[in-house]
């Protein structure tokens, strides 16, 4: 049994395919583990079998857990929200539908920081997520259980949703691949909005193989969403092995004193190693890069305000029961439906909307965006990818960040950039580092983004550089 | 103190008779089962996102064709913020400072914008108020929710209550010949809101305005600005300044009570909606937006002033509805030997006053009278084959039984009494005989007094004399 699990979903679904596996055995075995959560990663688990018919296809059989952001019919849907507490979507997410249509099945919904507001976990309504590694350390963020199931073999792959590196600072933290796809690859629709210009649907899994082969089945436009368009050509499973011709930009304004020593020093190995395969390391300017951070906490907090001004009360979720007159019970469901970082995030993004403050604040944000994408845009006619850090640390401590929102907000630094340009990046593990105050090694991510819809170059990229690197480290593997 | 004047400008919601909703697939539909006609997206379950509706697009562009307005090439929607429950999403997807289209005309009234953007839901309030306050429960029924509207913004360019709502029923007219909307106001298809107020006759400057809401009918939208320019002037007069506010008019009173101030104004927070891509309409869609223009009300007044010199005013009365112009052409066409401006002048006259007489209400085109029966008669008495006052008995029985005009004169005997064959001059004679003394008044210079002797003749004739030939025969016999 417990060989079945480690097979890589591409693994598995070959043997599937060959009728080597049996879907059935295969699906148990996965829910068995799914059930020995000790992680609080999930928040609903699928029930047994259940007359679930197998249905063809390139994920045929292979279980996928599930963030807890997109609808899913049926099955309770929180976006770790007190607010949803209860709440049965009526419709399937657009991308979940595609990955059911592609022969995969839900295997369970996975807990994450409210809203997708936070990068430890730790502002889920329903307790944080330990990670898998080190259960005193959180497993990063907003995909923080998608990350610990998979690095903590409570599921093959799974799904999860980045705003400004909710996909790929977890998988760094929890040393598995990570996808953020172009903004428009993957459709938005059932995707619980957080800030809609932002938001995108990716794969986090174990290797990069698994990773295209889940985004071969995501990508696609879907007219239920305007602003989707799917990737031209499709995604086909990589497999370059080396990086001759292809140059690798390091953008000198990232290079922050913040970063870890251990993090520093393994990006850099990994540059090495890059030069090894053959490929160019060469210096890129980003100069409004660092300006991400700054922009990014006005256009997505005001976007979100928006976005979960729909949560009174009225029509579904919770109610507060000591609301008096409409106002009232607007303001009473808000305050106890929503934690403090949503309320926190809520005030930012309507005061940065508000009469008067629009310019200032929205209208500079949208400016410093361009610019960025401005940034990228010159700097891929030199390059074919750029290259940095995922995170500045590795996975710290629980509760060890949660008073200081601006030094929470700095693990996005790295990430942030990328989502404003809406262009993809993947976080794949690169090795092990001790963390600044000492103790067992934990993962490091190295993050590599390229040009809009260069989907499969990147991976390809990836791919190649996984094989060198030969990250083989689980989760409690090098404990000793 | 200078005489105060009145600066109207008017805003106008048409609801488009789409199939669909704006944003969502549900049907449209009026006076149906409250809530039958919702889905996750019109009631802004998580996750949803809204499609454009094309075909609201299109009727969008016809409105903005027949009111000759520029369209932009790329206009955006944005979202418009507040909560109420009759805005599930807490904000109404609309357009601000790159709307649909601009500058346009109709009639002596110009455009400032026209805009696409969704209804609200319609709630019952239940109780003595029939507002939100007060009410003992309020109910909502979403069916309404997302009908797609276009809101029409004039410029302050009329000057009277009842030049506002003339000008608000032209705007109708041409709304119901595009075939877009159903313009109705009782059911709320067509809702007309006022902005409203004073200055100084001959000031270049506009007073502070107030906005009058709820007047759902003609009638009712003339009573609310009278009333208001009334409570303008009054307050002026006497030294006093308008305030800025929302009113709603009351139509069972008569009255104006303030919704909110300009304090209480809200702030909409309106930013551009991330979920939808800019609408730019293709060429082709222009072109049929035009194409599909039917002559409107104002551009076949103004053909009727140029080509057939008619009064602006009978141009107006025929060119209202194309069922009386298309009427008037047949009409027109079928003459032989009569000047189109002559039947115009039967249709909008004699025709009008004799369907209002048979039946009160109803116009030309479907009264059992016929274009060209209209036009022989017509003929008949510019032939002054039958006098005038016989043209109206034929016109009569023509509205009552419909037939040939020839038919008639001849079963009713009314043709005219030719003045050869020496009858008419004996009645002549007869009725100098008869009033001696009306007669001598006549000769010694009182022209009036002739009347008593047509008037003797007229009736021996039964009015088959020609007004014109009695009255030379009256003066030859007189010596005059």
């Amino acid at each position: 049994m417990s060989e079945l699990l480690e097979l890589s979903v591409a693994e598995a679904a070959a043997g599937i395919a060959a009728r080597e596996i049996s879907t059935g055995e295969y699906f148990e075995a996965w829910h068995a583990a799914a059930l020995g959560d000790e992680l609080n990663a999930y928040l609903w688990q699928v029930e047994e079998g259940n007359g679930y018919e197998v249905r063809e296809g390139p994920l045929k059989g292979i279980p996928v857990a599930v963030k807890d952001i997109f609808c899913t019919e049926g099955s309770p849907t929180t976006a770790g929200s007190r607010i949803l507490e209860g709440y049965l979507p009526p419709y399937t997410a657009t991308a979940v539908r595609r990955l059911d249509a592609a022969g995969a099945r839900v295997l369970g919904k996975t807990n994450m920081d409210e809203f997708a507001m936070g990068s430890s976990n730790e502002n889920s309504a329903y307790g944080p997520v330990l990670n898998p590694w080190d259960r005193k350390r959180v497993p990063g963020g907003s995909s923080g259980g998608s990350a610990a199931v998979v690095a903590g073999g409570l599921a093959p792959c799974a799904i999860g949703t980045d705003t400004g590196g909710s996909i790929r600072q977890p998988a760094s933290l929890c040393g598995i691949v990570g996808l953020k796809p172009t903004y428009g690859a993957i459709s938005r629709y059932g995707m619980i909005a957080f800030a809609s210009s932002l938001d995108q649907c990716g794969p986090l899994t174990r290797d990069v193989t698994d990773a295209a082969l889940l985004l071969a089945a995501l990508q696609g436009r879907d007219p239920c969403d305007s602003t989707s368009v799917g990737i031209e050509g499709g995604i086909v499973a990589p497999s370059r092995e080396s990086l001759e011709g292809l140059r690798f930009g390091v953008p000198a304004e990232l290079a922050r004193d913040e970063i870890d020593a251990g993090v520093r020093e393994v990006f850099e190995a990994t540059l090495t190693r890059i030069e090894d395969l053959g490929g160019e390391i060469a210096a890129v300017a980003l100069p409004s890069a660092e300006h991400g951070i700054s922009a990014y906490y006005v256009i997505a907090p005001a976007e979100a305000s928006s976005n979960l001004a729909r949560y009174d009360g009225v029509r579904y979720g919770m109610r507060s029961e000591s609301g008096g007159d409409l106002l009232e019970m607007y303001e009473t469901t808000r305050a106890e439906g929503f934690g403090p970082e949503v309320k926190r995030r809520i005030m930012l993004g309507t005061y940065a909307l508000s009469s008067g403050y629009y310019e200032a604040y929205y209208g500079q944000a949208q400016k410093v965006r361009t610019r960025i994408a401005a940034d990228f845009d010159t700097a891929f006619a030199g390059v074919d990818f750029v290259v940095t850090p995922t995170s500045p640390s590795v996975a710290f401590g629980l509760g060890e960040k949660t008073d200081d929102p601006l030094s929470m907000y700095l693990n996005d630094f790295f990430t942030v950039p990328m989502s404003l340009a809406g262009i993809p990046a993947i976080s794949i593990p690169a090795g092990l580092a001790e963390p600044p105050g000492g103790g067992a090694r934990l993962p490091v991510g190295f993050q590599i983004a390229a040009p809009a819809f260069g989907e499969q170059k990147l991976l390809e990229a990836a791919y190649a550089l996984e094989r060198e690197i030969g990250f083989e480290a689980r989760s409690g593997s090098d404990d000793g | 103190m200078a005489e105060l004047e009145a600066v109207i400008g008017l805003e106008i919601h048409v609801q488009l008779a789409t199939r669909t909703k704006m944003f969502c697939g549900c049907e449209l539909s009026f006076g149906d089962e409250p809530n039958t006609h919702t889905c996750p997206v019109c009631l802004a379950h998580p996750g949803v996102l809204p499609v454009p509706n094309e075909q609201a697009i299109r009727y969008a562009l016809q409105i903005a064709a027949a009111l000759e307005c520029e369209v932009a090439p790329r206009s955006i929607f944005h979202r418009k913020n507040y909560f109420y429950p009759d805005n599930p999403k807490a904000y109404q997807i609309s357009q601000y400072d790159i709307p649909l289209a601009v500058d346009g005309k109709l009639g002596d009234v110009r455009i400032h914008r026209a805009h696409l953007e969704e209804d609200a839901a319609k709630m019952v309030h239940v109780g003595e108020s029939g507002r939100i306050h007060g009410s003992g429960a309020s109910l909502v029924d979403f069916n309404r929710g997302g009908t797609p509207l276009v809101e029409i913004v004039t410029e302050p360019d009329l000057r009277g209550a009842a030049e506002a709502a003339e000008w608000a029923r032209l705007l109708r007219e041409t709304v119901r010949q595009l075939g877009v909307s159903d313009v109705n106001m009782e059911e709320g298809s067509l809702r007309v809101d006022a902005n409203v107020s004073v200055r100084p006759a001959g000031s270049a400057t506009l007073g502070t305005k107030t906005e009058l809401k709820n007047m759902n009918s003609f009638r009712f939208l003339q009573r609310g600005i009278e009333a208001e320019l009334e409570r303008q002037r009054g307050l002026v007069e006497a030294g006093g300044a308008v305030e800025q506010e929302t009113l709603h008019f009351d139509p069972a009173s008569g009255s104006l009570t303030s919704l909110r101030s300009k304090e209480e104004a809200h702030d909409y927070r309106y930013f551009p909606e991330p979920d939808l891509v800019p609408l730019a309409p293709t060429e082709e869609m222009l072109r049929e937006a035009r194409e599909a223009l039917p002559e409107l009300p104002a551009a076949r007044a103004e053909r009727y002033r140029a080509e057939v010199r008619l009064s602006a005013e009978v141009a107006a009365l025929l060119a209202a509805d194309p069922e009386t112009a298309a009427f008037f052409e047949r009409a027109a066409g079928a003459a032989e030997g009569v000047e189109a401006k002559v039947i115009a002048n039967w249709v909008t006259g004699e025709l009008a006053a004799a369907l209002r007489q048979d039946r009160g209400e109803g116009g030309a085109a479907d009264s059992k009278v016929t274009p060209e029966a209209l036009a022989a008669l017509v003929g008949m008495v510019q032939e002054k084959k039958i006098s005038h006052g016989s043209g109206k008995t034929v016109l009569a029985a023509l509205v009552a039984e419909g037939g040939e005009p020839a038919a008639i004169v001849e079963r009713e005997g009314l043709a005219q009494m030719s003045s050869e064959g020496g009858e008419l001059e004996a009645i002549v004679a007869a009725a100098i005989e008869a009033d001696p003394a009306a007669a001598e008044q006549v000769r010694s210079g009182n022209q009036k007094a002739i009347g008593a002797l047509v008037g003797y003749v007229m009736r021996e004739t039964k009015g088959r004399a020609d007004g014109g030939e009695v009255n030379r025969l009256l003066r030859e016999q007189l010596g005059l």
